[in-house]
């Protein structure tokens, strides 16, 4: 059953030309589509199970299990908490907590402005700099509560 | 053949003249992550501008991770004619110093510098340490590290003049006979942790029939508190490549697959970049120099799930499905990926295939104890002063590394967490256990991929089990029951006893679960998922008695569980708790005993970090009066 493809994926058709349609390409079309979007959409799933030729329950089944993945629009700053098990001997929970307190948010969850976006990740594998926050796609290192309020505020 | 000949050549002449005997001055910057991190970005834009004001041309080096994190960011400056200086803890201001120092006046700043790379008469000379003599480094061996620091990663000329690929010419020239003969021989065992023979395991991949094979590397390093993968790809990403091609040469397979953790971008930015220059080097593609053997290496990223590590679960994820392990045999090498025979080695393992390969196995079997033999990485973090990506002979005790190397701890020394997530935590009284897979096991832990976490007594133990099941709970993909509901269990148990609602027959319970975790799950995530949990059970069993019995968390961590006092003979008045206190709750005046009012304290820690002097100390709660009324009633 042919559908309309929507006009903002036809682009990404396009871009999914170096890739071969076969189902186990699912993982690299997805990581393509979200760093194109940002997130993978409904529209995504629709269009890359009709592309695969597999259900779209497959698609999002695979895309959900793992963590890289997300379903919703990202949010301004994006800000993950290494809670990593150096992180964690060395206060990354305590430091998760200050940075919720500060932008009022929870881990998973974007502010209502859109601003800040908020996670608690495995680990960033800077551990011997713990505990570490990244900010959108930088790493700070040994970050106290007043090196964090700092970062934040110079957002 | 010729192609790579000339490469080599221009190589090492490149080599000598910009490295070696350069007649500017080099400057070397450690820009992994963990340098940027530090800060070692800010740095480098100082360096360029201040060579710039004072108008002196010097040839930037971004090198890797060198080993001591805790020192970074680490510059170091080697001069016309002299050996390169270390200068650790770089600042934008500091770099400035050193630099005019070195530049203008030709002045090493020897109280500044931290070591240096030349001989003992340099030494003399400067007043510098060497900086392989540091105690940190002293009792180090590097074998996979060599480079690591040392040459710049995005170039592949530095590991083409350091020894790069002879070991896989070596292998093209000898067959593969000699490279199985050499790993046997070598005793190399996967890194990955399950220190299975890496002789045996390509031995298996090659006899195995099939007109595809492939070589997987796996570096999808997801412990949590573990980054000897990422340090090594970021660092030294040839050596992986070269591995790789030698085991693909051996086991006679066309496609080498990376599997690389998104959490990476640097290294998957790096292995790129080398797999670019490693065809151009003619090593890659069709009939390499000249054989008849053709091989392509291509990078998968990993999309974030801890149990990919997993070789069946990672080549579910390679074909583009859930990442869920299945029951064993068939055995990659033999079923692996699209149903072809698979060779899946840990990325150390195949970064150390190459040394082996040029120097020979018996060279190899030297480093380390008979059954564990040669050197592994670990990540040394935690409570330990030094910091940092170290390597050491197999058979080497925990206690050199917690004390020699990581220089010990601050507060009294608790234990050891070895293994990753899946591993054990071990108490002073197994310190002594040397580093081998059989000992490792024996205490209750696993080797696992090298992570180490030091603990003092402000880690509570019953916390970090809670931490390392939450860790398992979340990533068990939930294909088997034991495993699914094992970590439920023993999560719930634990999060009932940090809230003061533990009872005694929990710990029976948490240890009956644990067993059957272990008997029954499927994969080796559900069977040691219970290790961080059964090994503090045994090692650290007055702990959770007292979070039980007393309703006590000694080390300050499970909120409720104790109470925050100032002592007096501590406390100097400095005010700088009350200032940073967000509830009020402590008052002082300067250079007066403060007092702390546990009705407003919401123990957030935020004093007990910036008290020098220790005076904020965590005590039981008192038994209120109702308390004990409600217990001899309930007695």
């Amino acid at each position: 059953m042919a559908k309309s493809i929507t006009p903002d994926l036809e682009e990404d058709l396009v871009d999914f030309t170096s890739f071969s349609h076969r189902p186990n390409q699912l993982i690299p079309i997805l990581q393509h589509f979200q760093s194109q979007k940002g997130y993978i959409s409904q529209a995504a799933v629709n269009q890359i199970a009709e592309m695969l030729g597999i259900s779209e329950a497959q698609v999002y089944g695979v895309a959900s299990f793992y963590t890289q993945f997300r379903f919703e629009k990202p949010g301004d700053h994006l800000v993950r908490v290494c809670m990593g098990t150096a992180c964690h001997v060395q206060g990354g929970e305590i430091l998760s907590e200050e940075i919720q307190k500060i932008i009022g948010i929870r881990p998973g969850e974007i502010s209502q402005d859109r601003k800040f976006e908020l996670h608690e990740v495995a680990c960033l594998g800077c551990c011997a700099q713990a505990p570490v926050v990244e900010i959108d796609g930088k790493i700070h290192g040994k970050v106290t509560r007043k090196k964090l309020n700092q970062i934040l505020e110079g957002l | 053949m010729n192609r790579f000949h000339s490469c080599r050549q221009q190589a090492l002449q490149k080599w000598d003249s910009q490295i070696l005997h350069s007649d500017i001055p080099v400057i070397y910057l450690g820009t992994a992550s963990c340098g940027i991190a530090a800060g070692a970005l800010d740095v480098l834009e100082s360096i360029q501008q201040t060579a710039a004001e004072l108008g002196r041309t010097v040839r930037i080096v971004q090198v890797g991770c060198i080993g001591p994190c805790y020192l970074e960011p680490i510059m170091d400056i080697a001069m016309p004619g002299s050996p390169r200086v270390s200068y650790t803890n770089v600042t934008v201001q500091k770099a400035k110093k050193i630099l005019k120092s070195c530049l203008v006046n030709n002045d090493l700043a020897p109280q500044m510098a931290t070591g240096h790379f030349g001989d003992e008469s340099f030494s003399v000379k400067t007043g510098i340490p060497r900086f392989f003599d540091l105690p940190m480094l002293k009792p180090q061996i590097r074998v996979i590290l060599k480079n690591c620091g040392y040459i710049d990663p995005e170039d592949g000329d530095h590991y083409l003049a350091n020894d790069g690929y002879l070991g896989f010419l070596k292998v093209l020239e000898e067959g593969p006979a000699y490279a199985l003969a050499a790993l046997k021989e070598a005793g190399l065992r996967g890194r990955g942790g399950a220190g299975f023979p890496t002789f045996k395991k390509w031995e298996l991949c090659r006899d195995a029939r099939g007109e595809q094979k492939y070589v997987v590397c796996n570096a999808d390093e997801g412990d949590p508190g573990a980054f000897m993968n990422r340090a090594l790809i970021e660092s030294d990403p040839h050596a992986v490549l070269e591995g790789l091609l030698i085991a693909g040469f051996v086991v006679g397979a066309s496609q080498g697959i990376i599997y690389a953790r998104a959490e990476y971008p640097l290294a998957v930015k790096r292995l790129r970049k080398a797999i670019a220059q490693l065809r151009d080097y003619g090593l890659l593609g069709d009939k390499i120099c000249g054989s008849g053997f053709s091989f392509d290496i291509l990078i998968k990223e990993g999309a974030g799930a801890f149990v990919c590590g997993e070789e069946t679960a990672l080549i579910a994820s390679l074909e583009g499905r859930r990442g869920m392990p299945r029951p064993r045999p068939p055995f990659p090498s033999e079923k692996g990926y699209n149903g072809c025979p698979t060779l899946i080695n840990n990325t150390e393992t195949l970064g150390t295939v190459p040394a082996i390969m040029r120097s020979g196995g018996e060279w190899y079997q030297q480093f380390g104890v008979t059954g564990n033999h040669g050197t592994k990485t670990f990540s040394l973090v935690g409570k330990v002063r030094n910091t940092g990506l170290i390597e050491v002979p197999l058979g080497t005790p925990l206690r050199q590394i917690v004390e020699e190397i990581g220089g010990g701890t601050e507060l009294a020394f608790k234990a050891v967490q070895t293994g990753g997530p899946l591993g054990g935590c071990l108490g002073p009284s197994q310190l002594d256990t040397p580093i081998t897979y059989e000992a490792m096991r024996d205490q209750g832990s696993i080797m696992g991929s090298g992570g180490l976490i030091v603990m003092d007594e402000s880690t509570c133990i019953v916390d970090m089990a809670r931490y390392f099941i939450g860790f398992a709970l979340r990533e068990s993909c939930g294909n088997c029951t034991p495993c699914r509901i094992g970590t439920r269990v023993l999560s719930d148990r634990l999060e009932k006893i940090i809230r003061g609602e533990g009872e005694p027959d929990d710990l029976e319970m948490m240890h009956k679960a644990a067993d059957t975790m272990v008997k029954t799950s499927l994969c080796g995530l559900g069977q040691a998922a219970s290790n961080p949990v059964t090994s503090s059970l045994n090692y650290f069993q007055s702990e959770y008695e007292a979070h039980i019995h007393d309703r006590y968390c000694a080390s300050g961590v499970c909120k409720g569980l104790f109470q925050y006092i100032i002592l007096p003979e501590s406390c100097n008045g400095c005010t700088l708790c009350a200032k940073v206190c967000p509830a009020n709750a402590i008052q002082g005046k300067l250079k007066e005993l403060h007092t702390l009012d546990v009705n407003l304290c919401t123990q957030c820690h935020a004093c007990v970090e910036v008290c020098a002097k220790r005076a904020i100390v965590a005590v039981p709660v008192p038994a209120s009066q109702d308390h004990l009324q409600m217990s001899e009633v309930l007695s």
